[in-house]
C-alpha cells in the first residue's frame, strides 16, 4: 500500500516535469536553447486559469493554456529566428517577462496580488488524492502520453527527421531542401504547447493560479532533458527519477533524515555532473543555441 | 588578388574598422552601442504605455509621477543610487564575463553568495570596530563568497567543457539551497529568515553626510561600485591580462594559437565576474540591513543581464544602464497607487527582449547603410 502511494505521488509530480521536458526535447533537438520553459509554463499556468474561470471548463482551461505556452514560444521564436537575438538573453528575458505579465494580469482580472479564485479542475473532488482522482484526470494520461508521442515523432515521422536535421546540421538540412525556418518554427510552438500543459496540469490540480507557481520546474524539466542526453526516453526516466526523489523527501519529512535542501539539489547537481561527463559524453545537438550560424 | 567583389570589399572595411581606429569607425560603433539602447527605450516606452492604458490610466501621468518619486526628490534618488549600487555590481559582473566570451547567469547566487560569507565573517569579528578597518576584510569575504561559485562554473568549462550558461544556471539553484540551508540550520534568528545583526563595520549612508536623504538606504558601498567599474575598465584595456580576456572572448581559437591558454582565461575570468557580483552584496549587508537574508539578492542577478547589455558590456554603459534600471524599480513604488508595480517588470523584460533583437538588426543596417554610401 505504500508502495501504491509511493508510486502515485511520484506520478503526479512527474506530470508537468513530463510535459516540459517534452518540449525540452524538441526545442532543443531543432537547436534553440530551452531556457523558456519556465516561463511558458507560467505562461501556460495563468491562462489555464483565466479560461477554466471565465469559461466554467477545465476543457476551456486546457485550450487557453496551450494559448499561453504558445504566444511566449511564438515571441521566442520570432527573436531568436527572426532577428538573430541571442536566446541565452531573450530566454532569461522571457521567463521574467512570463512573471511580470502573470502578476500584472493576475491584478487585472482577478484583483489579487497572491492567487486566482478557486477554477474548475477535472472532478478530482470526489476521488479525493488516491488512485482513482490520478485516472479520473486527462491530464495524466496526456502527460503520461508527452514523451512517447515526441519519441514517437522524433525518429518516425518526416517532420522529426527534419527536426533532427536542422538541429545537427542547418546548412545540409537546407541543401537538401528542408524549410528550416518553418520547421524552426513549428518545433519551438510545438514546445511552448507541450511545457504549456504542464502549467495548465498545475492550476487544473490545485484548483487555481498562485504568483510563480512553477517554481523553477521548468528549469527541472530543462535540467531533466541535459541529463537524459537530449534522448525522449531517457529524459522521460530523469523525470521521474527527480520525482520519486521529490516523493521520498515528502514522504520523509516527519523523520528530518536529510535536509530538504538537499533533496532539491538533486537534479541539478545530476545535471552539472552529466554536462562535466561523469556518467558518458553527454553530447548536446550540433547547432545548439547557433541560428545565425548557417 | 586584385578584383573588387562587394565581399571582398566588406571584407578589408571590416578588417580596417578593427584594427585601425578611424574617426568613421568610432562613430560607427557609437552608434552601434547606443541606437539599440535607443530602439529598447522606445520600444519599452510603448508597450508602457498599452499596459497603463490596459488598467485604465493615464500614461502621461503615470510616467510623470514615476519620474517625480525616482529623480524628483532626495529620498526616491537615494533609493534609486542605492539600487543602482548593486545592479551596477551584478551588471559590470556579467558584463565583465560577457567580454571574455561567458554568460555568467549565476550573479544571482554569486550575490547572494558573497552576502552571505561577508555576514558570516562579520558575526565573527569583534564588536565595535569602525568600518574603514573593517571594510577590507568585508571585500575580501564577500569577493570569495561569489568568486568560489563563478570559478567553479569556469573550471567545469576549462576541464570538462560543461557550458556555463547551464553550469551557472544550476549553480543557482544549488547555491542558495546551501545558503538556505545553513541559514535555517544554523545561524538564523528564530522565527526569521536572517542571520543575527552584524555589529561591526557599518558603512555610512549618504544621509550622515547630505540630511536631504534622510530615510534612503544609499551608502558608501556606492563608491566601491564606481570603482570596481573603473578598476574593471582598466583591467580590460590596460592590462595584458585583460588583453587575453578580449582576445579569447573574440576569437578562443585565434587566441590559443597566440599563445592564450582559453582555458585558463575562463576560470580566471568567471572567478572575477563571481568576485564583483560577491562584493554586490556588501550594498545589502553592510550598507543596509546589516544582516544576511535569505531571498535578498531578488532577481538583481538577472536584471544585470540587462544592465550588461544595455550598458554595451562597457563599464562606464554599465553605471548608466544600472541607473536606469533602478529607476524603472523605484519608479514602479512610486505610481503603485495608480498602476500595479508589476507593470515595471514587465518594462524591465521589454527592455532585455528589444536590445537583444536590436543589437544584430540595428548593426546590419549600420553596415549594409555604410557599404552603400
Amino acid at each position: 500500500m505504500a508502495a501504491l502511494l509511493f508510486l502515485a505521488q511520484t506520478l503526479r509530480i512527474a506530470i508537468p516535469y513530463l510535459f516540459a521536458a517534452a518540449g525540452g526535447v524538441v526545442t532543443e533537438r531543432v537547436g534553440l536553447i530551452g531556457l523558456t520553459l519556465e516561463g511558458y509554463m507560467l505562461g501556460g499556468a495563468f491562462a489555464a486559469a483565466l479560461g477554466s474561470y471565465y469559461g466554467h471548463s477545465a476543457w476551456l482551461g486546457v485550450l487557453a493554456g496551450i494559448g499561453g505556452g504558445a504566444a511566449l514560444a511564438l515571441l521566442y521564436g520570432v527573436s531568436a529566428i527572426r532577428f538573430r537575438a541571442d536566446q541565452v538573453v531573450i530566454g532569461i528575458a522571457i521567463n521574467l517577462l512570463a512573471i511580470g505579465l502573470t502578476r500584472f494580469f493576475l491584478r487585472l482580472a482577478f484583483g489579487s496580488s497572491s492567487n486566482s479564485p478557486r477554477v474548475a479542475g477535472f472532478g478530482a473532488e470526489q476521488a479525493g488524492s488516491g488512485f482513482l482522482a490520478l485516472v479520473s484526470n486527462p491530464m495524466i494520461w496526456l502527460g503520461l502520453l508527452a514523451i512517447p508521442v515526441v519519441a514517437w515523432l522524433l525518429y518516425r515521422t518526416p517532420f522529426g527527421l527534419r527536426i533532427r536535421a536542422v538541429g545537427e546540421h542547418p546548412a545540409a538540412a537546407i541543401s537538401v531542401g528542408v524549410p528550416i525556418t518553418r520547421i524552426r518554427y513549428g518545433a519551438v510552438l510545438l514546445s511552448g504547447i507541450l511545457a504549456g500543459l504542464g502549467g495548465v496540469y498545475l492550476v487544473l490540480d490545485q484548483h487555481q493560479f498562485t504568483d510563480q507557481m512553477t517554481a523553477g520546474r521548468g528549469f527541472i524539466a530543462l535540467a531533466a532533458t541535459i541529463f537524459g542526453r537530449w534522448d525522449p526516453m531517457r529524459v522521460g526516466i530523469a523525470c521521474l527519477l527527480f520525482a520519486a526523489a521529490e516523493t521520498l523527501q515528502i514522504q520523509l519529512q516527519g523523520a528530518q533524515l536529510v535536509p530538504s535542501q538537499f533533496v532539491e539539489m538533486i537534479p541539478y547537481v545530476l545535471t552539472i555532473v552529466a554536462l562535466a561527463g561523469v556518467v558518458g559524453r553527454a553530447v548536446p545537438p550540433a547547432a545548439l543555441g547557433k541560428v545565425a550560424g548557417e | 588578388m586584385t578584383t573588387t567583389s562587394p565581399e571582398l570589399s566588406r571584407d578589408t572595411a571590416a578588417t580596417a574598422e578593427t584594427s585601425v581606429p578611424s574617426r568613421s569607425a568610432s562613430k560607427l560603433r557609437i552608434e552601434e552601442a547606443l541606437l539599440p539602447s535607443l530602439v529598447a527605450l522606445l520600444v519599452a516606452a510603448i508597450v508602457g504605455d498599452v499596459l497603463i492604458l490596459i488598467f485604465g490610466q493615464s500614461p502621461a501621468t503615470v510616467f510623470k509621477l514615476l519620474l517625480e518619486g525616482t529623480w524628483g526628490n532626495s529620498y526616491g534618488f537615494g533609493q534609486v543610487l542605492y539600487k543602482a549600487t548593486t545592479l551596477t555590481f551584478t551588471g559590470l559582473s556579467i558584463a565583465f564575463a560577457l567580454r571574455a566570451g561567458l554568460f555568467n547567469i549565476g550573479a544571482e547566487s554569486q550575490l547572494a553568495a558573497g552576502g552571505f560569507v561577508a555576514a558570516t565573517i562579520g558575526l565573527l569579528l569583534p564588536q565595535g570596530l569602525p568600518w574603514i578597518v573593517t571594510l577590507p576584510v568585508y571585500i575580501a569575504a564577500a569577493a570569495l563568497g561569489g568568486g568560489i561559485v563563478g570559478g567553479v562554473a569556469g573550471e567545469l568549462k576549462a576541464r570538462f567543457g560543461a557550458h556555463e550558461v547551464i553550469t551557472t544556471i544550476m549553480l543557482n539553484f544549488i547555491v542558495l539551497a546551501l545558503l538556505s540551508y545553513l541559514t535555517a540550520a544554523h545561524l538564523k534568528v528564530p522565527e526569521t529568515l536572517h542571520t543575527e545583526e552584524v555589529r561591526s563595520g557599518a558603512v555610512p549612508r549618504l544621509a550622515d553626510f547630505l540630511p536631504s536623504f534622510h530615510g534612503s538606504a544609499a551608502n558608501v558601498v556606492l563608491v566601491l561600485a564606481v570603482l570596481a567599474c573603473l578598476g574593471a575598465w582598466w583591467y580590460l584595456f590596460h592590462t595584458r591580462r585583460g588583453f587575453e580576456l578580449r582576445a579569447v572572448g573574440l576569437q578562443p581559437e585565434a587566441a590559443e594559437y597566440g599563445g592564450v591558454r582559453p582555458g585558463a582565461v575562463w576560470t580566471r575570468a568567471m572567478t572575477i565576474s563571481g568576485a564583483i557580483a560577491g562584493i554586490g552584496g556588501l550594498n545589502f549587508v553592510l550598507g543596509y540591513k546589516h544582516y544576511y537574508e535569505e531571498g535578498f539578492a531578488g532577481g538583481a542577478g538577472f536584471l544585470g543581464i540587462a544592465v550588461a547589455l544595455v550598458g554595451g558590456t562597457h563599464p562606464l554603459g554599465v553605471m548608466l544602464a544600472a541607473l536606469l534600471f533602478a529607476t524603472i524599480s523605484q519608479g514602479g513604488l512610486a505610481v503603485n497607487a495608480m498602476v500595479p508595480k508589476q507593470f515595471v517588470e514587465v518594462l524591465q523584460a521589454v527592455v532585455i527582449i528589444a536590445v537583444a533583437v536590436s543589437v544584430p538588426e540595428v548593426r546590419g543596417l549600420l553596415r549594409s547603410q555604410r557599404r552603400r554610401d
